[in-house]
This record gives C-alpha cells, sequence and structure tokens, in this order.
C-alpha cells in the first residue's frame, strides 16, 4: 500500500540557506511519526512544504501515490488538523470561534460552541477563556487553544508543531497523554515534531531526525536508544556538542 | 546589464506582475459567492460607514474653500455668481470621488494591508488554509467588495456635504441668498456629472481594497514587512486612483 504521505527528494532553499536537501520522507497510514531536530533544521519549513504552504525548489510531495496539489490537497485538508509553532489563533475572532472555526460551518453555532468548549476542557482551558481574544491568553494557553482547534473536527491526519514547548512540566505531561490518546483512535496518522523526548517517547511510533536538511536516522521508537547514531546519541541524552555543524546544512 | 535587455526583464516583470494581480483580483470577486453575509456585512462597517466622518471633513472644508477660490477667482470677469453651479459640478465629477478616494486610501488601504500582513506574518492566513478556508474568499472578497459598494456611497455624501459646505460660505461670507445659492446648485447639474462621479467612486474603492489585499496578502516577513506592505499599500492605492481618474475622465467626458 502506498504511504499517506511521501516526500520524495525535498530541495528548498531560502536564499543561500540550504534547509531541505533533497529529503525523502514516509508517512504510513494510522501511523505517529515524531520528527526530532537541531533548532533551525527546518522541521516547521518540512511541515509547511508538505501541505504546499512552502514551495519547494524540487523534489516533491505525494499523498497516497498523488501530487500533493488541487482537488487531493483539498481532500487532503479536508480531514486534516493543524497545531502551528506559534500557534497562529486568528486574533479577530475569540477563542471558542477560533476552535470551532471547522465546526461552525457544519452544525449550529450553539452546538459548535459546546464542542469547541469541550475541545478547550480537554486541553484544560476553562470555559471563561471561551470569549477571550487570544491576546488575552498567555503563550501557553495560545499553544494549548491551537491545539484544542487542531483536533477540533476530529480529522484523520495532524500535524503538532512543537505541543509542549512552553508549557510546565505537568501541563505538557497532559498534553502528551492527550496526542496519544487521539492517536490510538483508530486511523489517526500524525507528524509531531519535538525537542521534547518525553513527548517522543510517549507519542512516537516511528521517530525521523532531521540534519543538514535530510534525515538522518529513521527507525522505530523502540530502537532509537541502542542505534549507532552519535548525534542521535547526543540528542537523546542532551549532551553539549559544538554547534557548527548545524549552521551550514547540506 | 544592457539597456535592451533591462527594459525587456522590466517589462516582463511588470507584465508579469499585472497578470498576477489581475487573477488575484478576478479570483477575489468571484469568491463572494456563496455569498457569506456576516463577513461582507462586517467589511462594509468597517470600510464604508467608520470612513464617514472623515470623507464628510474632508467634502465640507473642500467645498468651502472651493467656493470661496470661484468667488474671487470668478469676481475677475465679472462671473462671481456661477459659484453654486461650479462648486457643485466640481465636487460631483471630481473632487468629491477623488479626495473622498484618496482619504479612504489613507484609512482603509493601510488598515486592510496591515491586518492582513500581520495575518500573514503570524501564519493565521496558512492556518486558515489548513482548515479548508480559500483566504482569498474569507478575507479578500469580502473586503473588495464592501469598498467596492461602500465608496460610491461615501462619495455620494461627500458631494452633498461638499455642496453644503459651499453653501454655508456662500450664504454667510459672500453674501448669496439662500434659496438662490441652492436652486442654481441644482440648476446646472446634469445626472451624468453624479453617475459619472459615483462610478469612479466604486472604481477608486476597488483600487484601495485591492492594494490592501494584495499588499497584505504578500507582506514580507516580521513586523517591517507589515510596515512596508502598509506603505505600499497607501501609496500605491493613491497613485492607481490618481490615475484611474485621469483615465475615466477621458473616458467619460471627451
Ligand atoms: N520564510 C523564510 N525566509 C527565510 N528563511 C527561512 C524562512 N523560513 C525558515 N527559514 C530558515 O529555515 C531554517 C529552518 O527553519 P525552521 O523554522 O524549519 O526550523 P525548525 O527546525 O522548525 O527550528 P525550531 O526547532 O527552532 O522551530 C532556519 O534557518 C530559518 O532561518
Ligand atoms: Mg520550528
Amino acid at each position: 500500500m502506498s504511504a499517506l504521505i511521501s516526500v520524495r527528494g525535498a530541495r528548498k532553499s531560502f536564499g543561500s540557506k540550504q534547509v531541505l536537501a533533497g529529503l525523502d520522507l514516509d508517512l504510513a497510514e494510522g501511523e505517529s511519526l515524531v520528527v526530532i531536530g537541531g533548532s533551525g533544521s527546518g522541521k516547521s519549513v518540512l511541515l509547511r512544504a508538505i501541505l504546499g504552504l512552502e514551495t519547494l525548489d524540487s523534489g516533491q510531495v505525494l499523498c497516497r501515490a498523488k501530487p500533493m496539489q488541487g482537488r487531493v490537497r483539498d481532500d487532503f485538508m479536508d480531514s486534516f488538523g493543524m497545531l502551528f509553532q506559534n500557534a497562529a489563533l486568528f486574533d479577530s475572532l475569540p477563542i471558542w470561534r477560533n476552535v470551532a472555526f471547522r465546526l461552525l460551518g457544519r452544525m449550529p453555532a450553539a452546538k459548535a460552541r459546546a464542542l469547541a468548549i469541550e475541545k478547550l476542557d480537554r486541553v484544560g482551558l476553562g470555559p471563561e477563556v471561551a470569549d477571550l481574544f487570544p491576546a488575552e491568553l498567555s503563550g501557553g494557553m495560545r499553544k494549548r487553544a491551537g491545539l484544542a482547534r487542531a483536533i477540533a473536527a476530529s480529522p484523520k491526519v495532524i500535524f503538532f508543531d512543537e505541543p509542549t514547548t512552553g508549557l510546565d512540566p505537568i501541563r505538557a505531561a497532559t498534553i502528551n497523554e492527550l496526542i496519544r490518546s487521539i492517536l490510538d483512535e483508530s486511523g489517526v496518522s500524525a507528524i509531531t515534531i519535538t525537542h521534547d523526548m518525553t513527548s517522543v517517547r510517549t507519542i512516537a511510533d516511528r521517530v525521523a531526525l532531521l540534519d543538514h536538511g535530510q534525515i538522518r536516522w529513521q527507525g522505530p521508537v523502540a530502537r532509537m536508544d541502542d542505534a549507532k547514531d552519535d548525534y542521535l546519541r547526543d540528542f537523546i541524552a542532551g549532551r553539549a556538542r559544538p554547534m557548527a555543524r548545524n549552521t551550514e546544512p547540506g | 546589464m544592457n539597456p535592451v535587455r533591462l527594459t525587456g526583464r522590466l517589462a516582463l516583470a511588470a507584465t508579469g506582475g499585472t497578470g498576477r494581480i489581475a487573477i488575484f483580483a478576478g479570483r477575489g470577486l468571484a469568491g463572494i459567492l456563496p455569498l457569506q453575509a456576516g463577513l461582507l456585512f462586517r467589511q462594509i462597517i468597517q470600510i464604508g460607514w467608520l470612513s464617514l466622518p472623515v470623507v464628510g471633513l474632508t467634502a465640507l472644508f473642500t467645498g468651502a474653500a472651493l467656493a470661496l477660490q470661484i468667488h474671487s477667482g470668478g469676481e475677475r470677469f465679472q462671473a462671481s455668481d456661477v459659484v453654486p453651479a461650479i462648486v457643485a459640478i466640481g465636487m460631483v465629477r471630481e473632487l468629491g470621488p477623488v479626495l473622498g478616494g484618496l482619504m479612504v486610501a489613507a484609512r482603509v488601504a493601510s488598515a486592510i494591508a496591515a491586518e492582513l500582513g500581520t495575518m500573514r506574518v503570524t501564519e493565521q492566513i496558512d492556518a486558515l488554509v489548513t482548515l479548508s478556508t480559500d483566504p482569498l474568499k474569507w478575507l479578500v472578497a469580502p473586503r473588495l467588495w464592501a469598498a467596492v459598494l461602500t465608496v460610491p456611497i461615501l462619495v455620494g455624501v461627500g458631494d452633498l456635504v461638499g455642496i453644503m459646505g459651499g453653501w454655508l460660505v456662500g450664504v454667510n461670507a459672500l453674501g448669496f441668498n439662500s434659496a438662490t445659492y441652492i436652486a442654481n446648485s441644482w440648476a446646472y447639474l446634469e445626472s451624468w456629472d453624479v453617475i459619472s462621479g459615483l462610478i469612479k467612486g466604486a472604481a477608486f474603492g476597488f483600487l484601495v481594497a485591492l492594494s490592501g489585499c494584495w499588499f497584505g496578502m504578500n507582506a514580507g516577513l516580521g513586523a517591517a514587512g507589515v510596515g512596508r506592505a502598509t506603505t505600499n499599500a497607501v501609496v500605491v492605492a493613491s497613485v492607481a486612483i490618481l490615475a484611474a481618474n485621469f483615465i475615466l475622465t477621458g473616458l467619460f467626458f471627451r
């Protein structure tokens, strides 16, 4: 069976800076892939490129073996949810309308609002935030509201860009559990970007390490600890190492 | 680079850019259907209703100043009683639409560019796409249509207020009889004078919203990118209004 998403030979440069250098990656149907990698290594750009929000210099993105464009992309988006690294909530809408954005076209407003408040509760935000505007929330609260928006319409594919960054350890653990429980629901596929090794162990079926614009290592999460790759080992252990390698990818 | 090649490049860039803007405008206008009345209504308030004070004040002072000018200028050839007619024709054909359009450009093109530019740089526009919502339908279409629909109304109000400004000065400072002034304002005015001005208003409204949306949606990175988008939107909208005014005047009155 062809993969849900395949990235083939993706190249992307900003000016003279090469961010993706012929990257290949697959996401299987129902799989939870976690992408790790140094800050600035191109993880967010990779997600944006998969969605067509960033045009690749060369290479392609396939969705079930068809180019991710036009109708294929529209159909993909219809059952998709994304948590952006900086939440990207709509400033002009109150939190509940942000969360219920997709639902509002499908059901009466009162029902959408009730569902939004339920989703907010799942990410640990009380009903009192429903009528606040994004600017009135803390960074971590915005992140969680963004998570509520991503999962509100029960998507089949979800991208999480650093779901636990900026949260306290307890909240982070709660969010990891929440994501795990969403992924356990049948048929949900996800790509999660994180720097948080607890997240990796809770969420991942498979792990991919991004470095120099390519996938340097990938494998099942269980094999991560006895991998031979020394960069991965340092990454897992949180050991300091010379960072020069990270400034000039490719 | 040699001049021929440079000219070629510039021409290609200009036509390519024009093509892209035309497609953007076309898709933006078409995106109003199926109609989402709430979104359109909100922009009508933002763009039309909230511009009333500034357009009204501009017209009032312009009409008043115009009356003074025509009066003192007209005295040179014993024609100072043409004040009401000239003020009315000048306001309705030219100054109402142009100054109204420029004031809307200052107020609205900047606001649209800043809002959409901020949404661009904070990935809100990308978020819309991931929520299966076309930014052209959700953001651009209501703004384009609200401007096309409301700026002619603003121009109409400006026309009336401007004529009233002339009347205030005429009656209080230039010794006109109130009833005569009003009668002379209408007497020489033709309906095409008014209608052409309102059409200009619709065109200027379109240019203002298009400029704001285009620069906002294509804003560069960070706060500086939004700042540049805002400046460009106002400058381009203003110049476009003056150029379009020349072209339309030529079409309408030659
Ligand atoms: N629009 C852009 N213009 C120019 N450079 C960009 C742009 N977007 C990203 N970059 C560059 O691409 C590189 C990768 O950025 P990206 O946001 O993908 O990093 P990341 O791996 O997500 O890092 P982090 O973990 O810190 O979020 C960075 O060096 C960044 O400077
Ligand atoms: Mg990132």
